[in-house]
């Protein structure tokens, strides 16, 4: 039970201060739940986000239901991911019922603009240490930034280089291995 | 009654086929626009402005936005948990393969790869941030000066908030708050 709460509660925290798409909630969900509470590591992190590209829903209510599953099965995963809609939920309600200008207001503007520089300094941040681990070869630095222009000069879906990525690992790992296996023969 | 699943089931949909974060859910909604009249166009792009201004998932946002605009408290509730529900259920089912096939030789070979891609894909949204928060895209090419595409306050900010958050390595919370006060007080 104390660990469903918090699941909710690290959640809400995530979903309260996440400006932008799913990639801004990985600098908090990497601090809380990769380095504070050891609920996944890096890596994890990493598939989940990556699976969470390929499947149908928003990327940050994926890796919500990821996490609380890896933790407390079915029923943490609905936990996790109702903690991180639970503040949009009341936010949003209370600015349609109060403000319908919300975005408008000049403060609002000035607020936001600062706040993408601290998003920006974050996520590069937490991509490095994402990363670490995963960037280990000339293989992988390649597939990493041949992801980065697909991304930014088409407009194509994400799943096609990440399902892209997963087959080139796949035959580049079994062309390696055979030639291992290959040259002990012959050795 | 008929309103609330009818709702639950829009955005069941939106949840099941929008593939890809927030603003794959957008085409849905022009859709559900035309087909329900539950709102107007000029609602959607309100919507999206608030959507993007508020903390939290977009996609989320706009059903909740979109929920309350049609039938008040419940609306937005109901909304959301359509949109959610098709998500959780793929999730869990994927999750337990996952976790079945994960000694699997193929899948750790395929996760070798898909690791890079998403590092990538997160590096590419940092990058597309870092556009709007550094560059000013649309007075360069009205005027077409390259000085005039930086902007310093923005650049320098960066940078002092990259060095103070390497030295003291606080919640990252804490920075988006202080940043969002800066930005306030600076008019960024």
């Amino acid at each position: 039970m104390k660990e469903l709460l918090d699941l909710f509660l690290v959640f809400a925290k995530i979903g309260g201060f996440t400006f932008g798409g799913g990639y801004a909630m990985l600098p908090i969900l990497q601090r809380e739940v990769v380095e504070t509470r050891k609920w996944a590591t890096n890596e994890e992190l990493m598939d989940y986000y990556a699976i969470g590209q390929c499947t149908p829903g928003i990327i940050a209510v994926n890796t919500a239901t990821f996490i609380g599953n890896k933790r407390r099965g079915v029923l943490g995963g609905i936990v996790a991911t109702i903690g991180c809609v639970t503040p949009s939920i009341i936010i949003i309600m209370l600015i349609a019922a109060l403000i319908k200008q919300f975005a408008d207001i000049i403060w609002v503007q000035h607020a936001l603009a600062g706040i993408r520089v601290a998003v920006c300094v974050l996520v590069f941040d937490t991509v490095m240490k994402l990363a670490k681990k995963s960037l280990k070869d000339v293989v992988t630095y390649l597939i990493f930034a041949a992801v980065i222009l697909l991304t930014l000069f088409t407009k194509l879906p994400a799943v096609l280089w990440v399902v892209s990525a997963a087959v080139i690992g796949i035959a580049y790992k079994i062309i390696t291995e055979r030639k291992k296996t290959s040259g002990k023969e012959a050795a | 009654m008929m309103i609330y699943l009818q709702l639950f089931w829009e955005f069941f949909k939106t949840g099941l086929f929008a593939i890809g974060g927030g603003l794959a859910t957008l085409p849905f909604l022009y859709e559900m626009q035309v087909k329900t009249g539950w709102f107007t166009v000029d609602d959607i792009s309100n919507l999206i402005a608030i959507s993007e201004s508020t903390p939290g998932p977009m996609g989320v946002n706009m059903a909740t936005y979109t929920g309350f605009t049609v039938c008040g408290i419940p609306g937005g509730i109901i909304a959301v948990l359509g949109l959610i529900t098709p998500s959780i259920v793929i999730i869990l089912i994927v999750a337990r393969i996952l976790e079945r096939f994960k000694q699997n030789k193929v899948v750790q070979y395929a996760l070798y790869g898909l690791r890079a891609a998403s590092a990538g894909l997160i590096m590419a949204a940092g990058l597309r941030v870092a556009q709007a928060a550094f560059l000013h895209m649309d007075v360069w090419a009205e005027q077409g000066f390259a000085w005039k595409l930086f902007n310093p306050i923005a650049i320098v900010f960066g940078i002092l908030l990259f060095v103070v958050y390497k030295k003291t390595k606080k919640h990252p919370i804490l920075y988006i708050v202080a940043a969002g006060v800066v930005g306030v007080i600076f008019a960024l």
